[in-house]
């Protein structure tokens, strides 16, 4: 017996939700990035669940799309956190509300 | 009945990874001795040799000593991270075990001894304990992961040198993973399979479908990104004792600190093992084949002792190189790493591709 | 039968991860949560027979992204979250909302599941080889060309991006940013003793 389709979707749905709670809640900048990836991951969830329950590898190869791009998202979010870092000495993304300086 | 029947694989696949476990760990101990003692002769020492004829027990005697000594923890690390970190090295050196094709596949036992009737049908014995589509993939994402203990070592410790070495240790493994995922490109592009039996079985003609004929440059990348990836000599920054004290580990005593010691010697096992099985044909010995016949018990036997003579023998490279070369400064290194090894591991991918398309 | 457990478990354990991924003030705290959850997701993949996917994920985002998340948090020495007292009910707020957003996704995925059926309940045990390196590649480089290139030429210019956001910056440039910093906390300072004074 394999756990049904809907089972899957719930997973995802659960930790998509708790990724988007956490981009909410957290306030450095790293934390926020972190509950994005966890979203990502979730869609990437359903992806695989939607190719496993159709017989379709269109939906694997979308989540090796999501993986690049997250890793692009990588190191793009993850330098500008540092070039941030360098100019407040901190992370905290209320700081960054000020353009000047 | 059917119940037995159905968990037989199940049971076969336990047995196995006992079995590999038992070859592994052994290997290994006997490494660590077999490191003292060659380098002892290098430096024109004699190496231990006290405990047991030529110091044959010294890995028991080391281990006992480990277990006995007092296990200090610093007062300021960060408790849970300081346990999951030598549990994180050892676990993740470990896993990429069941994938080794360790010898040929046995078809000459005919299972119908067994009790109850459930190795009707059971002719194949393959000498790996699970042979995975994604074999290759699975042990350099494996390995990438061994990374965070290290990392995850350094920074709970809470001591600056442990810190430094963690850093280290995370920048270098990154840098040279792409090397190495670079340099096995070429062999995955030429075999056009992840899966590490079926690479083997294709280089079983003959000694002259190695490749590490065609894929010298691939070859000699891949070693020296793996002594890099082992945090051996003349790649051992991250814990390099004349400034480190002993790096990521400084803080670390009796069983916690043999867990590190134990997955440095197993990643050094792991990827003699690669070496072995990407570049020089793995279990095959030539001209075996004339002499056993193949799927026969002797047959499996004596590639198997040949799969370990070339893995000794990288183990030996190994060691050798640690009694001979300085280290390497960070920056050189880094540099040696992003503008010397990973353009080489890509105009080697390139020339490839070129090579499979003329043939092709 | 033992997909099934497997499942549970593995999504216990990603559920739980999460959780502590959210909850952790301590940014490595975090960071390790979602390593377990990445790991955890990957288990998943092999119980949908997508092992490619699996090893990919364990290598990208366990091997990669996180190391380099890791490495960060390292370099900076970040401090733990501080809690953000004076906006109290608006975690309150943030938890309502994400009930919301749950009951949302349930319904959407509920409403997925009503209306089509997935293709035939034996379709995958067909379909054997779809989660395979094999398809993957072929329908990767045949299919799917174009996104893949797109994909490489963004993993191009994310490089580029980050080697310039990161470079060290030049001496004068250096000296502009900390002037710039220490005239701004002097003006801080000087409003937090106004405020005293008031």
């Amino acid at each position: 017996m394999e756990p049904s389709l809907a089972t899957y979707l719930a997973l995802s749905g659960i930790l998509f939700t708790i990724g988007a709670v956490g981009v909410v809640f957290k306030r450095n900048a790293i934390g926020m990035f972190m509950c994005i990836e966890l979203m990502l991951n979730a869609v990437n969830l359903t992806f695989v669940a939607f190719s496993r329950y159709y017989g379709d590898v269109t939906g694997q190869l979308f989540v090796f799309m999501v993986m690049s791009v997250a890793a692009a998202e990588a190191a793009v979010g993850l330098g500008i956190i540092i070039a941030f870092f360098r100019n407040r000495v901190s992370v905290d993304v209320d700081d960054a509300s000020v353009l000047k300086n | 009945m059917e119940l037995l029947k159905q968990f037989f694989p199940l049971i076969v696949s336990a047995v196995g990874i006992v079995v590999v476990f038992g070859i592994v760990m052994g290997v290994v101990a006997y490494t660590v001795l077999a490191e003292r003692k060659l380098l002892g002769w290098i430096q024109g020492r004699i190496g231990p040799n006290r405990v047991g004829p030529w110091g044959i027990m010294q890995p028991f005697a080391d281990l006992l000593k480990f277990i006995l000594k007092e296990d200090l923890i610093p007062d300021k690390s960060t408790k849970f991270i300081y346990f999951l970190a030598p549990v994180v090295a050892v676990t993740c050196a470990m896993m990429p075990m069941i994938v080794y094709p360790f010898g040929p596949t046995i078809t000459s036992i005919d299972w119908g001894f067994l009790p109850f009737g459930i190795g009707q049908g059971l002719h194949a014995l393959p000498l790996v304990v699970a042979r995975l589509d994604i074999g290759l993939l699975y042990v350099l994402g494996i390995t990438s992961v061994g990374v965070y203990g290290i990392a995850l070592a350094g920074w709970s410790s809470n001591n600056k040198y442990s810190l430094m070495g963690g850093l280290r240790s995370s920048a270098q493994l990154v840098s040279y993973e792409l090397a190495m995922g670079a340099s096995v490109l070429g062999v995955v592009m030429l075999a056009g399979t992840l899966d590490l039996s079926e690479i083997v079985s294709q280089q079983t003609r003959s000694p002259f479908k190695w490749y590490i004929i065609p894929q010298f440059i691939g070859f000699i990348v891949f070693l020296i990104a793996a002594f890099a990836e082992t945090n051996r000599v003349p790649f051992d920054l991250p814990e390099a004792e004349t400034e480190l004290v002993a790096g990521f580990h400084t803080e670390y005593s009796a069983l916690k600190f043999a867990l590190f010691f134990m997955a440095e010697y197993i990643n050094m096992f792991t990827v003699s093992v690669m070496c072995t099985t990407l570049f020089l044909g793995g279990w095959y010995v030539p001209g075996l084949s004339y002499i056993f016949a193949v799927g026969s018990i002797p047959y499996a036997i004596f590639s198997f002792l040949g799969f370990m003579a070339k893995l000794c023998g990288f183990l030996f490279l190994y060691i050798w190189v640690r009694g001979t070369l300085p280290r390497f400064r960070f920056d050189q290194l880094m540099n040696f790493g992003w503008k010397f090894l990973l353009p080489l591991a890509l105009i080697n991918v390139i020339l490839t591709v070129i090579i499979v398309y003329l043939v092709n | 039968m033992a997909t099934t457990a497997l499942f549970f478990i593995f999504a216990g354990i990603a559920i739980g991860c999460a959780l502590s991924l959210v909850y952790n003030r301590n940014p490595l705290y975090s960071a390790v949560s979602l390593i377990g959850v990445f790991v955890a997701l990957s288990c998943i993949y092999i119980t949908l027979a997508a092992p490619f996917i699996a090893a990919v994920q364990i290598l990208i985002y366990a091997g990669a992204i996180m190391v380099l998340v890791i490495f960060v948090i390292m370099l900076l020495n970040l401090d733990d979250d501080k809690p953000y007292r004076r906006l109290g009910y608006l975690y309150a707020l943030g938890g309502f909302l994400g009930i919301v957003l749950l009951a949302q996704t349930f319904f959407v995925f509920w409403a997925v599941t009503k209306t089509t059926k997935p293709a035939v309940a034996g379709a995958f045990k067909a379909e054997e080889t779809v989660g395979r390196t094999m398809s993957i590649g072929t329908n990767m480089y045949t299919e799917y060309l174009l996104p893949v290139e797109i994909v490489g030429v963004l993993l191009l210019m994310a490089i580029i991006g980050g080697v310039i956001l990161v470079r060290r910056l030049s001496q004068p440039e250096l000296e502009l940013v900390v002037d710039n910093e220490l005239a701004r906390r002097n003006e801080a300072e000087e409003a937090d003793d106004y405020r005293i004074e008031l």
